[in-house]
């Protein structure tokens, strides 16, 4: 069966329109109070402790991925590619889930939470420590982009962003990977369930996401608009 | 297809009616309006729940040490069901499928202990950094470890309540999932495919490990198979890697075909051998068009200070002109490409088939020679994030592959998630080896953002003559689908609870609900074990119902898939009458003719309902000519004239 393409965009661009709520919503949800997940969080610790590197690891790919969505985000103004917004609705989709899921983590066990702004800009709170100040959070993890290919990136439009996009995006993927080989060569690290899992799972997703933005990427430099 | 949730049309009450009172069925058409999935509440054994035409017989909570911990897959042998388990796996007695009854509970942890059966053994999957040969609970600390167990447990179970650790074997990625290949050949063995992506050891732990991808002996791009003899099973050893991704070039993406993708091939040496400049991207080689190539050789010009292109500009073009598309696109031609390894095998041995689900890919592979599995075929979907696992018919003409989007942890079944996203993508097969796109399939009602949700483990029911699956969405529910029509595939069954936590996503939900037996049996992450039946509707009838029972198996490992043939009853002549009603293949009057002379034929005994049964069946094979469902109709007379002969 034919997907129509109409019906495609016009709920891309619904999604792409509720994505700033969706994400106020996800990255200001109060301090859990639940006490049986902190429990469970507890007693799953207890059985293998997580380490430093392993909240190091959450609590980077929150400011990580946090990027990839601001970059994700230029898409629907600064590309006319059905393709390219289907792949950024898909990485602003996987990826605020999955800022979620890390800051859910870190709050279970105590851990200065990262929250994101609007800008993709993340600042630190304490759970639990109402009105603790923040620090901007700023070391670039491997792949981000500096805030000059930021803004080239925010500069260019139509195929030439649409080039510098896959081209930034497949730069900052590589770096997710790099990040996910680095943790699991970390002494007692991904001995936590949920982190073995959510770890493994970025390194497969963006290594596949990364071998299909090299395929479009490819198209355009050929001049062959994808599909 | 519709890419947002919306309601269903509804039938027009009338047909409805008419179809309902002549199947002489129970059971709507469709479910209630709005869809009773949404808004159900939250709690873990109190949530609400929302059944349609199937039934839950029983719960039956894990045990203490495993209640707190991630219930996984499931294996079947005799009556009972093995259900694997984060912290080891439990073996429940099913005979009665109203009330399991705990025969053991083994700890021994291990994410994500996907398991198998074959006669009295059983195979369990290690895969995380944490599982220990030992099956101690403590962990592994070191990076590198002797205690360290990733890969293949198998057990003795002969005596089902004192299991035997028999063997382990090690491998570079460990075990995400694994699939047990039973050679029809081969009686003294049988083989194991190992399936996962996760990191590759250090050589320092197990030798010969290699993690770079570029070496030629790369633990990536391939599998591995093990071989288990059947009398030795401590013996068991892999045996093969097979690199089957090899040489993957971008297969098409539906609407282009593989002659599409050959054509093209051809068309690209064909220009390489008149001397135009190519590239090999992702195994594909391509035409670098004119506008590309042209500012390229001007600056090798330039640089050289010429003012026109000689036979040496194109050379030193044709030197570097790989390595500079390399760079553009962030790729690495000395690396190998394409997926690393399988998430998941489904292999139908009745057929010498396998579906691989591997990275961004789905494999049709050939399995005649177990250890040596070759690659047929492989698509790619723009609308697939991660192949999961594949699914035949039970003819063999297609093939059904799911789509993990997030891993399954994440909620992927909101009303604002693309129906194409996380869902199945169903194929015919042509000619044994293509495989042609027709549709999506995504469980219809949306689910809430506490609830992880994304196609996940199913499998066929035997409902004769038809394409009827039930899967497992986590906190989606199960939903039982006919994919029979490949281009439409809808749901006729479900059941669904409300999340385990309102708040946020709680693991919960269905990891794998499959068909064993005449029940539906469904790991419950949380919640334990779960046995369903189906209740006679629109959609199935009672006799359907009755002749799937028919089909009994003496075990299960559902990527292992068993060929389901009916045996000769009643109930499977009567399930083809009405789905003959059904499809409108026969008119009334022959419907109330066949039916009045089976029941007949079922009173009578010995020559008698001999006599009658060839008799309808004859009658049968003659309405064939004029029926719109004429294979139906030949079917149905063949099913009568096997019953005379039963």
């Amino acid at each position: 069966m034919r997907r129509s393409r109409i019906t495609l965009a016009a709920a891309l661009a619904a999604a792409l329109a509720a994505a700033p709520h969706a994400a106020a919503q996800g990255t200001s949800a109060p301090p859990s109070t639940d006490a049986a997940a902190m429990a469970r969080a507890r007693a799953d610790s207890m059985r293998h402790p997580w380490t430093e590197a392993d909240a190091r690891f959450m609590t980077n790919m929150i400011g990580h991925h946090a990027q990839a969505i601001v970059m994700a985000n230029l898409v629907p103004t600064h590309s006319t590619s059905n393709a390219m917004k289907i792949l950024a609705g898909r990485i602003i989709n996987a990826q605020r889930d999955e800022i979620v899921t890390m800051q859910t983590w870190l709050r279970d066990r105590g851990r200065p939470v990262p929250q994101v702004d609007p800008a993709g800009a993340t600042t630190m709170s304490m759970a639990g420590h109402e009105g603790m100040a923040g620090h901007d959070h700023h070391a670039l993890m491997p792949g981000m982009l500096t805030p000059e290919q930021l803004q080239e990136l925010e500069r260019a439009q139509g195929t030439e962003f649409d080039k510098l996009f896959l081209r930034y995006m497949i730069q900052h993927h590589t770096g997710a990977t790099q990040m996910v080989s680095e943790l699991f060569s970390s002494y007692g690290a991904g001995q936590d369930e949920t982190v073995f899992k959510f770890a493994s799972d970025v390194n497969v997703d963006q290594t596949t996401e990364i071998a299909r933005m090299q395929r479009m990427l490819v198209d355009l430099l050929f001049g062959e608009p994808s599909p | 297809m519709p890419l947002r949730f919306r309601p269903r049309r509804a039938a027009p009450a009338a047909a409805l009616l008419a179809l309902a009172l002549a199947a002489g069925t129970a059971g709507a058409q469709q479910p209630n309006q709005p869809d009773p999935r949404i808004g159900l509440r939250a709690g873990k054994f109190d949530a609400g729940v929302a059944a349609w035409n199937m039934r839950l017989i029983s719960n039956s909570p894990s045990p203490e040490r495993f209640a707190e911990s991630t219930n996984s897959d499931l294996a079947f042998i005799r009556n009972y069901a093995i259900q694997g388990n984060y912290n080891g796996w439990q073996i429940w007695d099913i005979s009665n499928a109203a009330r399991p009854v705990l025969k053991t509970s083994y700890f021994c942890p291990a994410s994500q202990s996907d398991v198998s059966v074959y006669r009295n053994l059983l195979f369990i999957s290690g895969e995380g950094l944490s599982g220990r040969l030992d099956c101690g609970g403590q962990g592994v600390q070191d990076t590198v470890s002797r205690d360290r167990l990733r890969g293949l447990r198998i057990f003795d179970i002969t005596d089902i309540e004192h299991p035997r650790h028999v063997g382990s074997v090690q491998t570079c990625r460990g075990s995400h999932t694994h699939t047990v290949l039973v050679d029809p050949k081969d009686a003294a063995n049988v083989y194991v495919y190992i399936s996962g992506s996760a990191g590759v050891r250090s050589p320092n732990e197990l030798p010969g490990c290699v993690r770079a991808a570029n070496d030629p002996n790369s633990a990536l791009f391939r599998i591995e198979v093990i071989k288990v003899p059947l009398a030795h099973p401590e013996q068991a050893a892999i045996v093969s890697s097979p690199r089957i991704f090899n040489d993957l070039a971008a297969p098409p993406v539906h609407g282009e075909t593989s002659a599409d993708v050959a054509e093209g091939a051809r068309e690209a040496a064909a220009a390489r051998a008149r001397g135009e400049f190519t590239v090999t991207i992702q195994g594909v080689e391509r035409v670098a068009p004119g506008q590309f190539v042209r500012p390229l050789l001007d600056s090798i010009m330039k640089a050289r200070g010429g003012t026109t292109q000689t036979a040496a500009d194109s050379n030193a073009l044709r030197a570097s002109l790989q390595g500079i598309v390399d760079r553009m696109v962030g790729a690495n031609q000395s690396q190998r490409t394409g997926p690393t390894q399988c998430h998941d095998i489904t292999v139908y041995p009745a057929i010498g088939l396998a579906g691989g689900a591997c990275g961004g890919y789905g494999l049709l592979l050939d399995i005649r020679d177990p250890a040596h599995p070759v690659r047929l075929a492989a698509v790619a979907d723009s609308n697939f994030s991660y192949w999961h696992s594949a699914t035949f018919n039970n003819d063999g003409t297609k093939i059904l592959f799911s789509d993990e989007w997030g891993g399954g942890g994440q909620a992927k079944c909101r009303a604002t998630d693309p129906r194409q996203w996380g869902a199945d993508a169903i194929f015919t097969l042509s000619g044994g080896r293509q495989m042609n796109f027709q549709s999506y399939y995504k469980m219809p009602a949306a689910q809430t953002s506490a609830e992880n949700c994304v196609a996940h483990n199913g499998s066929l029911l035997p409902i004769p003559g038809r394409d009827v699956m039930v899967q497992a969405w986590y906190q989606g529910g199960l939903s039982i689908f006919d994919w029979t029509d490949a281009a439409h595939p809808r749901e006729i069954a479900f059941f669904d609870r409300g999340p385990v936590d309102s708040t946020r996503i709680a693991g919960g939900g269905s990891w794998s609900a499959y068909w064993y037996n005449g029940v539906i049996v469904s790991s419950e992450i949380s919640r334990g074990l779960d046995i369903f039946e189906l209740t006679p509707s629109a959609h199935i009838s009672q006799n359907e119902i009755d002749a799937a029972k028919t089909v009994r198996l003496d075990y299960l490992n559902t990527q292992g898939q068993p060929k389901f043939v009916w045996p000769a009853s009643f109930a499977l002549a009567k399930a083809y009458a009405d789905q003959l009603e059904r499809s409108r293949g026969l008119s009334a009057a022959q419907l109330e003719s066949v039916r009045g002379a089976l029941t007949r034929a079922e009173s009578a005994s010995g020559a008698a309902r001999r006599t009658a049964l060839n008799a309808l069946a004859t009658r049968v094979t003659g309405y064939a000519a004029g029926s719109s469902d004429a294979a139906k109709v030949r079917t149905l007379a063949g099913a009568i004239r096997d019953l005379a002969r039963s």
